[in-house]
């Protein structure tokens, strides 16, 4: 049987944290998360890491392999050289709990602040009617598993301390699978300006690129975003006509004067 | 009970999957308050891997699929075991609880007019199941989600239940640990709704995630709550044989819904062979009508051809795929070949991308252009905690189930698609029933101090103990017991070897030992998974010993036939002092009506 070398970073706190060496027998096909778990099952009884599904669909098992923001279900141990040694680690853009996991309860506080779905309370039957072609754009961003990888290598997020002002990747996200539904009213574009911070994002892709669902980030759900901002807030047409109509947008009752 | 301040809530529900958050949603409009738990983070739970999608008669693809048609095969797939109350129910209100999906945000695929599409599936007449790819159960969980967490409940995330209380013997409240750092955790509530799903961790190879312990049955169990049916569990016919890391893991039934095509060693298309001869006239007499099918079902279009064989009930098929493998006429790694690669690769990507993810980045396999290797894999528990088919109201004042963890809706096995439906169906009735108990009763029921005081000494010991058992040995054990003794064939002997491994591996949990801290601590947790798992073993093993004869998932080798005396009963759990009683008990008769709509097949 082969065996696999393994560093894993152990602790309850950053400073305190340990690389720890384990040497685990592998079979073929073996995955990251296996050789955790035989760690668990033969080494390290109380090795700490979140997992659910072993199947790349619920995101729960997100880490860090070899520096990379990787599922641990869907990182083969032959994707790396036979005989070196592989290091896993937490993701580092969020507070330690223990071993490899993280406290991600910031992702959650910041999908609650998003305006739900809001459709027309009395659309006839009819209007709830689409062609395939016209919700594929939405579909793949709903096809996000909320593994929080692109929160975690997003440099915005990672390496300045922008939690209160950036939404980060998978909210937006999420925010334009509301906005470009078919049948939503709702308009999120004041708080992706402000609150979601839309324009910290400076386009470098790597969300998309960590993304296991493939979904195109950046040039599908970001870019479109921060182009109906850049339409409603910074064309100098609009920004005339707000001048003269007191505030209001093209299409709305002027502001009430005050 | 100095240690912990419980938190108060009308109604307290266990488990956030598609049953939990729906009756999260359903209480909360009730105007109850509600109070969430999961021991995993929420939009986690095992309903984001369900796949094919959700069985409805919406009626959009085939005009001629009704309400009345959907509660026939699922009667006649479960063999007639259902509870008819609760299949009847789900019939009528499955189609209500997509639409209702839909108006939540869900954005299923469509039809050529713009409307939700179906597709079929195993034992339904009709294309029935609404769908997202094969990602159903993720917009599922992520729509329910979303609706729940905008109407103010309040959710407890990765919190484990371990004990539930009781006072002047009604459910008031549950005890357990937060996952983070290990401190204790109380609730108490005027209604309790178990909502955790399945127990595939008692088998080695199974398609369930890590949460599925059998946690909520266990707990209904203790509380004095009876479980019924327990001996019917599913084992999906097409799971993943190899890489060895990923056997088990789910290929959906949507590959053969699509036309995928099941053949052995020597490239037999073996399941013309295996099936039941009273269902035969439902199934293509030839490859050719079996391909017009497909072609139809490609296009759009409605045919006259009949479907495939591949598309017999899951029970029937898994039951061939391990005769096939144990006959000498298996793959390489011990499966038989499910091929879809003739289709044009565009729509493979399409209709199955997660599918072809899953081969593609775990086994090497391009389903576009090779058959999948694949073999039978646990998947369900047809039963579970005994309910009243309107209300999730279990034999427990107090205590609701709904979703996997109640029985009754699928008798002796269940159909696909029918899973997404019943988490709906009766998630919102279970809500509903638990916010009205809640509002009948005037005051919080008090937490007993001894109760709590006794389920935190009880959690506190493996830490404390000197010495004792590994958690992780007794549960690789029970594991192996379970799936070489009580899995697709069974016989008396066998039941009777695991029951006597059952009950040595329950006296050595007994004295388990874990090491290090409280906080998020994965042996800590297994201990009290491993307790439950015990109790759903045993149950399991009990309940198959008393059905002396084959019916849906339960197939005895020394009781080959169907036996008419065991044709109107169910079998029975319940705890009797320390030891655990089983006996049978009249099934739920059908009415005039449903036996004719039944009749009508």
């Amino acid at each position: 049987m082969a065996e696999t070398i393994l560093w894993v970073l152990r602790g309850s706190d950053r400073e305190s944290a340990r690389w720890i060496e384990y040497r685990v027998e592998t079979e073929e096909g073996m995955v990251v998360l296996d050789a955790l778990h035989w760690i668990q099952a033969n080494l390290a009884p109380d090795l700490a890491v979140r997992w659910n599904c072993k199947a790349a669909k619920c995101g729960s098992c997100s880490a860090e392999v070899n520096g990379r923001p990787r599922l641990l279900c869907k990182t083969r141990l032959s994707d790396f050289p036979e005989g070196e040694a592989i290091t896993v680690e937490p993701m580092r853009a969020f507070p330690l709990v223990r071993d490899l996991v993280t406290d991600v309860s910031w992702n959650y506080q910041v999908n609650a602040r998003i305006a739900p779905f809001a459709p027309p309370a009395d659309a006839p039957e009819e209007a709830w009617r689409w062609q395939q072609e016209d919700i594929e754009r939405i579909q793949e961003f709903r096809r996000c598993i909320e593994c929080f990888l692109c929160q975690d290598v997003c440099h915005v997020l990672r390496n300045h301390e922008t939690e209160n002002e950036f939404a980060g990747p998978r909210y937006l996200v999420r925010v334009a699978g509301l906005e470009m539904h078919p049948m939503d009213q709702g308009d999120r574009l004041a708080y992706l300006r402000t609150d979601a911070g839309a324009g910290y994002c400076n386009i470098t892709k790597c969300c998309t690129e960590v993304c296991p669902e493939h979904i195109r980030i950046t040039d599908n759900a970001i870019i479109p975003l921060k182009e109906r901002i850049a339409d409603r807030y910074y064309d100098p047409i609009r920004i005339a006509w707000r001048k003269l109509r007191g505030g209001s947008e093209p299409g709305e009752p002027p502001a009430p004067a005050s | 009970m100095a240690e912990v301040e419980p938190r108060s809530h009308d109604v307290l529900i266990i488990g956030a999957g598609g049953a939990g958050l729906r009756a999260a949603i359903a209480a909360s409009e009730a105007g109850a308050s509600v109070g969430l738990v999961c021991k995993s983070l929420l939009g986690k739970a095992h309903t984001v891997m369900a796949e094919g999608g959700i069985a409805a008669a919406l009626a959009h693809v085939a005009e001629r699929d009704s309400w009345q048609v959907h509660f026939r095969d699922t009667m006649v797939g479960g063999k007639l075991l259902n509870d008819p109350r609760m299949a009847e129910i789900h019939a009528r209100e499955a189609p209500q609880r997509v639409r209702e999906l839909e108006r939540w945000g869900a954005v299923f695929d469509r039809t050529r007019d713009g409307r939700i599409l179906q597709r079929p599936f195993g034992g339904h007449t009709h294309p029935r199941l609404a769908h997202v790819g094969d990602r159903t159960g993720l917009e599922m969980i992520r729509t329910l989600q979303d609706r729940a967490v905008a109407t103010g409940i309040a959710v407890y995330q990765e919190c484990t239940i371990t004990h539930l209380t009781t006072t002047d013997g009604r459910v008031s409240g549950a005890i357990g640990y937060w996952r983070a750092d290990g401190r204790p955790a109380a609730f108490q509530a005027k209604a309790v709704v178990l909502a955790t799903g399945g127990i595939g961790r008692i088998y080695e190879v199974t398609s369930n995630s890590w949460e599925y312990s059998g946690d909520g049955h266990a707990l209904a169990y203790l509380a004095g709550a009876e479980l019924i049916d327990m001996e019917f569990v599913q084992f999906h016919p097409t799971g993943m044989v190899w890489p060895p890391g990923v056997r088990g893991l789910l290929v959906t039934e949507a590959v053969r819904g699509e036309g995928g095509i099941l053949r052995n060693r020597l490239g037999e298309r073996f399941m013309w062979k295996y099936l039941p001869d009273a269902r035969r006239h439902e199934y293509a007499e030839t490859d050719d009508e079996a391909m017009r099918w497909v072609e139809a079902l490609t296009e759009g279009r409605q045919t006259d051809a009949r479907q495939p064989p591949e598309l017999s009930t899951r029970d029937n098929v898994s039951r061939a795929i391990y005769t096939e493998v144990k006959e000498g006429r298996g793959s390489p790694h011990g499966g038989v070949f499910l091929d879809i690669s003739y289709l044009p690769p565009d729509r493979v990507r399409r209709k199955l991308p997660s599918m072809y993810d899953q081969f593609t980045e775990l086994a090497d396999v391009d389903i576009t252009r090779v058959p999948m290797e694949v073999g039978p894999t646990q998947h369900y528990m047809m039963g579970g905690v005994r309910v009243q088919a309107e209300t999730g109201a279990t034999t427990r004042p107090g205590l609701y189930a709904a979703g996997e963890v109640a029985g009754g809706m699928h008798g002796a096995n269940r159909l696909g698609g029918n899973s997404l439906s019943d988490l709906l169906v009766f998630g919102q009735r279970a809500g509903v029933a638990a916010a009205r108990a809640a509002g009948a009763l005037r005051a919080m029921p008090a937490l007993s101090a001894s109760q709590v005081d006794d389920a935190l000494a009880e959690l506190e010991e493996p830490l404390v103990r000197g010495a004792g058992d590994d958690p992780y040995r007794i549960h690789q054990e029970l594991k192996a017991t379970m799936q070489s003794l009580v899995g697709i064939y069974r016989t008396e002997n066998d039941l009777d070897a695991a029951l006597a491994s059952i009950a040595e591996l329950r006296r050595r949990s007994e004295g388990v030992r874990v090491d290090g801290p409280r906080a998020f601590n994965p042996g800590w947790d297994l201990v009290f998974e491993l307790r439950n798992m015990l109790i759903v073993a045993e149950a399991v093993t009990l309940s198959a010993r008393m059905r002396t004869e084959s019916r849906g998932a339960h197939s005895r080798l020394d009781h080959v036939l169907s036996d008419p005396a065991w044709e109107h009963l169910n079998v029975v759990i319940c705890p009797d002092g320390l030891a655990m009683r089983v006996e049978g008990t009249p099934a739920v008769a059908l009415t005039d009506d449903q036996r004719t709509l039944v009749n009508k097949g």
